[in-house]
């Protein structure tokens, strides 16, 4: 009797375990990381404008506890680790995530340093959320198959702004760029959208980026007497049109052109995925945790990363896994949608791998419009008027 | 001659005492507007407080009960002399609630703070503050009283928390945003709405109360893009044969069978339908329009709206009394 007790109690114990195990086997650890490259840049224009230092962070931490509150419910929890890293460290502060085990890694980086950090997350099988990195090259010939675009590509900014010129009858642009690369990537963009959507840019100015002074005592007073005389003896135009991605000149249109007219793109209205006063569906109780966390406003930054993990974080709560490849899957897929406090679902372009959302027309205080306009209609989705169609798009990683 | 005056007077006020009234709160306009549910006419208009959303009324409708969102508390009204009588604690942004048919407690959805606050009518004190979701929002009791049923809008579940212990006992997952539930008078269906999934999940409760997702009602309207199809309020009549869903900025209320549970039409009401009630036998169903500050009375039998009037600055819920 006594030797038959011994594997009866460990049968019981067995038992025991298997119950126990049960709901442990369900349990998910997401662990994510944020990686924010930090490269060596002047003042902006505006004050209004410097980077607070936890830029990206502020927003991972919020959707951490968003994702967490979610996940108690279903055995679910979630920690993701951010690093800042300068541009010659960043491969190492990525290798550093992989080597501890993370598999999701949101990346606010410029084009170049974003593609090897997708492909050397690619060797370890990590999926790369890019929240920053506007280049269409990306969402074309460059695109990774581990590389999904939470950022809106310049592409989809300029035709949020061309589609409400369009609507408004402005379809005359004077269109007035910067000497960067990545000001004339964005012109182009604007060229782009001024065909697609059948407006006419009727004069180009390229405002040459000399390294002046920017901030100084005396700034103004010089911007007042240059920009109005490089800006006569134009054609007739409806608006004009800044493409200035490295803020250096955009701000000070609106009230120093020679011929008054509204100013859109990189001042004046500009396309944003989000901003601190926006309140329609339900974007003031984003807003007010937010505010509550980080004692301050919302960034487009911040927004994007904590998007990116909560595409993370409801791709878990719906398939139930940890697993990349799976998870990737899902979000591509017809089944995935996201409120964004946006007014309608964002979901996926299944052959590039950029989320379609649309774009807040912002003018320095309120949300003053939404695109996709009216009228702009897609066999697919509105959404997808929006940026690179399909048949446009050279991306084949996604076949 | 005199007598027969007096007479019709008496009529005119034994009618007018018979005439509900419904209150309509303007979440913009900070104030409740009052109507006669007779004439359909604006009796008056007071001030409800900041951000006035979620309204209910006592079961006997001598008390209106008001979420004040930006004041953090609930105000308490009288129906008749429409002054504020207290207020009840709330809790932080309290959204919507839901009252126990015997009048207490009030269950709040606290918006901000992901917590459902239960707080006794009677002893204006706070029971239970119940940890759920993100954002919750949508309130519904069950009519055993057993369960109460908490959407939460990020977290995208319906919480079933038992009154009992006011623990979270079931969680199912619906479409995102979900903004309402609506049992039906028997107690075997639950409805919740997704605005930003556009559907309505219609989750079976079992005799325990246990729910299971049984399936989920999509709308198509030809004209309208389906983006604009963002189920909001729901009302289900008592025999549980026609189930009304307010579509937000479609301006529309779809009318479901509520055996076949396919949808049979869609009536056209004001713009951004938002939250809905019932006239005491179902004669008539209210909405409010949030942005065209009206409400439309929908005929119920006929499936008809039948009239609207302008009412306060976004018009949000809205509350009808008892006969």
């Amino acid at each position: 009797m006594p030797k038959s007790s011994v594997p009866l109690l460990a049968a019981a114990a067995l038992a025991v375990a298997a119950c126990l195990a049960a709901p442990a086997a369900q349990a998910v650890e997401v662990r994510a990381g944020v990686l924010r490259v930090d490269y060596p840049a002047l003042l902006p224009i505006s004050r209004y404008d410097a980077r607070p230092e936890d830029l990206d962070f502020a927003g991972a931490v919020l959707a951490d506890e968003d994702n967490a509150t979610t996940g108690a419910f279903l055995g679910h929890t979630y920690e993701t680790k951010s690093v800042a890293a300068p541009p010659e460290g960043a491969l190492a502060a990525l290798d550093e995530m992989l080597a501890e085990g993370i598999r999701y890694v949101v990346v606010d980086a410029r084009a170049g340093d974003l593609l090897a950090l997708a492909d050397r997350a690619a060797e370890a099988g990590a999926l790369v959320l890019n929240g920053s990195a506007p280049d269409l090259a990306l969402r074309g010939a460059e695109c990774r198959a581990n590389l999904l675009h939470i950022a809106p590509s310049f592409a989809m900014k300029a035709d949020a702004i061309a589609q409400f010129a369009v609507w408004k009858k402005w379809p005359r642009w004077l269109l007035v760029s910067g000497s960067n690369p990545e000001d004339r990537a964005l012109a182009e963009a604007y060229r782009r959208a001024a065909k697609k959507f059948g407006a006419k840019i009727v004069e180009e100015r390229e405002f040459e980026d000399t390294g002046g002074a920017r901030r100084t005592d005396t700034g103004h007073a010089m911007v007042q007497r240059q920009l109005p005389t490089f800006l006569q003896r134009t054609k007739e135009h409806d608006l004009v049109i800044a493409a200035d991605a490295t803020d250096y000149f955009a701000a000070y249109l609106p009230y120093h052109l020679w011929t008054p007219r509204p100013v859109m793109g990189s001042a004046g209205l500009r396309p944003v995925t989000m901003h601190g006063a926006h309140e329609a569906w339900g974007a003031t109780q984003f807003q007010t945790r937010f505010e509550k966390l980080a004692r301050r406003h919302v960034t487009e930054e911040d927004y994007n990363t904590w998007l990116a993990l909560r595409v993370l974080g409801e791709a878990v709560t719906r398939t139930g896994s940890d697993d990349p490849a799976e998870l990737e899957n899902y979000i591509l897929s017809d089944a995935f949608e996201l409120a964004a406090f946006k007014g309608q679902k964002v979901t996926f372009r299944d052959w590039n791998g950029q989320m379609r959302q649309p774009i807040l027309l912002y003018d320095g205080r309120i949300t003053v419009s939404v695109s996709p306009q009216e009228g702009f209609l897609h066999q697919v989705s509105p959404l997808d008027t929006l940026g690179l169609d399909r048949p446009e798009s050279d991306c084949t990683a996604f076949q | 001659m005199k007598s027969l005056l007096l007479t019709a007077a008496l009529c005119l006020t034994a009618s007018g005492a018979l005439a509900g009234k419904a209150f309509v709160s303007n979440e913009r306009g900070n104030t409740i507007t009052v109507l006669d549910t007779g004439t359909w006419e604006v009796i008056t208009e007071f001030e409800g407080g900041n951000r006035p959303r979620g309204i209910t009324l006592s079961p006997d409708g001598k008390l209106l009960y008001v979420c004040a969102s930006d004041d953090d508390t609930v105000r308490v009204f009288d129906t008749e002399t429409y002054e504020e009588l207290y207020t009840l604690p709330s809790g932080p942004d309290p959204e919507l609630f839901v009252l126990d048919r015997s009048g207490s407690p009030l269950y709040i959805a606290n918006e901000d703070d992901n917590l459902v606050t239960v707080t006794d009518t009677q002893t204006h004190t706070i029971l239970a503050e119940v940890p759920v979701g993100v954002e919750p929002e949508g309130m519904a009791i069950s009519p055993d009283h057993k369960w109460v049923v908490n959407t939460s809008e990020t977290t995208n579940m319906a919480h079933f928390i038992s009154t009992e212990d006011y623990q979270i006992k079931h969680n199912i997952l619906v479409d995102q945003r979900p903004r309402y539930a609506e049992y039906t008078d028997d107690g075997t269906r639950l409805f919740v709405s997704a605005e930003i999934g556009g559907t309505v999940s219609v989750i079976d409760i079992a005799e325990d109360g246990t729910p299971t997702l049984k399936q989920k009602i999509g709308f198509e309207v030809p004209g309208v893009l389906p983006e604009w199809l963002q189920p909001v309020g729901i009302r289900a009549t008592s025999d549980g044969s026609r189930i009304f869903v307010a579509l937000g900025p479609a301006n529309r209320v779809a009318v479901i069978d509520g055996t076949s549970l396919e949808v049979m039409d869609y009536i056209m009401v004001g713009q951004r339908v938002w939250q809905m009630a019932f006239t005491p036998g179902e004669e008539f169903l209210v909405t409010t329009n949030g942005n065209s500050n009206d409400i439309t009375v929908i005929d119920v039998a006929a499936q008809k709206a039948i009239k609207s009037v302008q009412v306060g600055q976004q018009p949000w819920g809205v509350a009808i009394t008892p006969n």
